[in-house]
């Protein structure tokens, strides 16, 4: 081992020596030696050194480039936008949460009874219209983001008469992405085309006919909804919601699972800058349980009507379009909109005849059906003029041997009304409104309405949906 | 086989790192910046057109399926849009262009805004609080924004970071050269007494010093009345005015009322691209915009 170590360190020694320090003395070698490796080593230090230096330099300048384009860019900003705290996602985000308050009223001028329903309707609420001034509802709305997944929304109905009722109250998703939106809580279905707006967005004092006798004017639902987007250029929309199916033609209910399903699709397209439609197909389907309507009439003739309990299925199916043309796409100066609905209802199950008295049940089916086609047009700035034709079907009722001659099956009217509007709007968040009906809903009971209208609308005013 | 595999993914490779962006732009002159930033890298959508009012805009579902695929939405901001982007935005079911994110831009964050209302109350009309919107009006505007925009395409799509900066480069190069001759051309025009028919002009008028003596909208947002016009036309005995200037989406009629009884020039500018036949691109907007306020102030 100790012999390997020596043959080595002689080799490593004969190759480090230079030839021609053969010649020199063993104590001059180690001195120039000394003498190379302190020079080599100082020129290593300074080096070192030096690249050391140079590193600081460069990094330096560095940091005082970013320091001064981040001075620019603060400078930049502290310029530019003196709001930037305040700001936000337009309108909404200057008040958090927005508040909005919108105040309406009416005067309706009648010349029948407005508790009267429409013929062939009496088992369908009955929304009528009221007399004389009177205030409507003034809506309390207040929005904003809960967080960067979740929005909230709340409408809240103050009552004239005293009194709040929750219109709305929900939850939208904001973060899924790929083109889901999930809402949840109370929120107006998506099924239609007038169902989600709100009443100051009518574009006529009253709902259509047949969003009064088949939706009582609005589907609401307590539940979920999903929709989906497609990623096409085209607009193509899917939606599917599950509810308790608390509102007409359902009934509240104490149990378990959904009350109510209603799937929709809505396509939609723009033709050129100055054309564009949407059309939709919705169906509903919901369970009655003890529906309990007064003041029905029956084949006896019974003064009053009779009171009727309807337990069974129900089931709508709906075609809506709307299209809009403005001259250059200027929605400002002058459009016309053209908007039509179609809903047929199916209801089969057992009709219990008045609960007074006879109190007999026994099988009950009946198809009804309505629509609407109604025009606006905005003539000039802030003026529009409306008209619009409503129809229902009471259709012919399949009814049980023991009710036979107690519950009227074929009614052989067909109500229709109606509307012409005028309204003006000095701004976009007041609107005044003229219309006058000739409602033919009653037979025997030819009606000339005429009501005046304001709507208006504080705070926080939030962009309307198509 | 093995080299044919290799080949189709990178094939495909490359084709993802070449996909374009999808920009939803909410105003033409945006829709033109974009593209001169970014050239081929991009497919843009542009939700407005120069005859439309864009405070005015429905949510029209089409805009809504559009912004479900955009990986950026340009915008003015300042509330210019709030009355349809936020339901587009919302319905859209698309986060990537939620306002706060990356794929959310508005150009009014990037320059420094004129009017900014002292006090908030609807009863002085359509005003909105971070000042007034029409930027685009101010051609020295588009440095910041296009810088600003250019780090956003930058921050979205990095892989193609030279192409966006020598665009920039590029741009702001053309834009300083004419901004230089735009600036003489107006020269002549400092000072002018002018009359406009919407608040829409602050930028324009402070960029190439003209002087707005009053507005024929008697509140922002709203239709000039009669009796309104009555009035500026008194005003305007007192301060004469060289011309009225009007937004090519703006009604006709009030500029021409006032300019033939006043007897001055009623000037339609096309405030954005695709105002007018001539104004086609953002450098002949303002080639347009300025030759059209010279023959007004003659």
């Amino acid at each position: 081992m100790s012999k390997k170590i020596y043959l080595s360190a002689t080799l490593a020694a004969l190759l480090s020596l230079p030839l021609y320090a053969s010649a020199a003395t063993d104590a001059d070698l180690q001195v120039i030696r000394e003498q190379i490796q302190q020079l080599r080593q100082s020129y290593e230090q300074r080096i070192a050194q030096l690249e050391q230096r140079l590193q600081q330099a460069e990094s330096t300048g560095k940091r005082a480039e970013a320091v001064a384009e981040q001075a620019q860019t603060t400078v930049q900003q502290t310029v530019a936008t003196p709001t930037a705290a305040s700001s936000s996602n337009g309108g909404e985000g200057t008040f958090n949460p927005a508040l909005s308050l919108i105040l309406s009223g009416t005067y309706g001028s009648l010349q029948q009874d407005p508790t009267v329903p429409a013929t062939g309707f009496a088992m369908s609420p009955n929304m009528g219209h009221e007399q004389g001034f009177n205030l409507g509802e003034s809506e309390l709305g207040i929005a904003a983001n809960i967080d960067a997944n979740y929005r909230g929304v709340a409408t809240l109905a103050l009552d004239p008469a005293g009194g709040i009722s929750v219109e709305n109250a929900y939850v939208q998703t904001s973060a899924l992405g790929n083109g889901i939106n999930l809402k949840f809580g109370r929120y107006f279905s998506g099924l239609g085309y007038l169902n989600e707006q709100h009443a100051h967005a009518w574009d006529f004092v009253d709902q259509p006919l047949v969003y009064a006798a088949l939706w009582g004017n609005q589907l609401g639902e307590d539940g979920l909804q999903a929709k989906w987007l497609a990623p096409t250029d085209m607009f193509i929309e899917l939606g599917a919601e599950l509810g308790r199916g608390r509102g007409f033609p359902g009934s509240d209910r104490v149990k378990n699972g959904a009350g109510s399903g209603v799937l929709f699709a809505h396509i939609a397209d723009d033709i050129g800058i100055e054309h564009s439609w949407r059309a939709g197909v919705s169906l509903h389907q919901t369970r009655a349980d003890n529906r309990i309507s007064d003041g029905v009439p029956d084949l006896p003739g019974t003064a009053g009507g009779v009171s009727n309990s309807f337990s069974g299925d129900s089931q709508t199916a709906g075609l809506d379009f709307v299209w809009k043309y403005s001259p250059n796409g200027n929605m400002r100066d002058r459009y016309v909109k053209v908007q039509g609905e179609y809903f047929r209802r199916k209801e089969n199950g057992l009709l219990t005849y008045d609960l007074a008295t006879a109190n007999i049940a026994d099988s009950y089916s009946v198809t009804q059906s309505g629509w609407y086609l109604q025009s606006v047009y905005q003539f000039m700035p802030h003026w529009r003029a409306g008209l619009r034709y409503d129809r229902l079907d009471s259709g012919i009722a399949a009814i049980g041997v023991l009710n036979a001659g107690n519950v009227i099956g074929n009614y052989a009217f067909n109500p229709t009304r109606t509307s012409l509007m005028l309204d003006y709007s000095p701004s976009e968040f007041s609107r005044l409104r003229l219309q006058l009906a000739r409602d033919n809903s009653r037979q025997g009971l030819p009606d000339t309405q005429m009501f005046v209208q304001y709507i208006m609308s504080l705070g926080a005013h939030g962009a309307h949906q198509y | 086989m093995k080299n044919l595999l290799c080949a189709s993914l990178l094939v495909l490779f490359s084709n993802s790192a070449h996909a374009a962006l999808n920009v939803f732009a909410c105003e033409p002159e945006w829709a033109a910046l974009t593209q001169t930033l970014a050239g081929d890298q991009v497919s843009i959508y542009t939700a407005t057109g120069a005859l439309q009012d864009p405070h005015r805009i429905e949510a029209r579902p089409s805009l809504i399926a559009k912004a479900r695929r955009a990986n950026l939405v340009v915008c003015t901001g300042a509330e210019l849009e709030m009355a349809w982007l936020p339901v587009v935005l919302r319905e859209s079911g698309n986060s990537a262009i939620h306002p706060g994110s990356s794929g959310y831009f508005e150009a009014a964050s990037a320059v420094r805004m004129l009017d900014i209302p002292a006090r908030l109350d609807r009863a002085d009309g359509d005003i909105h609080a971070q000042g007034n919107p029409h930027i685009q009006t101010d051609a020295r505007n588009f440095l910041p924004i296009a810088d600003a925009l250019s780090q956003r395409l930058i921050q979205l799509d990095p892989a193609n970071t030279t192409h966006y900066q020598n665009k920039l480069v590029a741009f702001k190069q053309q834009w300083r050269a004419a901004l230089k001759k735009w600036e003489q051309q107006a020269a002549p025009l400092k000072g002018t007494a002018i009359v406009v028919q919407h608040k829409g002009f602050p930028y324009l008028s402070n960029w190439l010093g003209l002087q707005e003596i009053t507005a024929l909208e008697p509140k922002p947002g709203m239709e000039p009345s009669a009796a309104h016009l009555g009035q500026v036309l008194n005003e305007l005995k007192q301060h004469p005015a060289k011309m009225v200037l009007r937004a090519a989406y703006q009604d006709v009629r009030p500029s021409q009322w006032i300019a033939q009884r006043a007897h001055i020039a009623a000037v339609e500018l096309p405030y954005t691209v695709g105002g007018n036949a001539a104004a086609s691109d953002l450098f002949s907007l303002f080639d347009d915009t300025i030759a059209r306020l010279l023959a007004g102030a003659k």
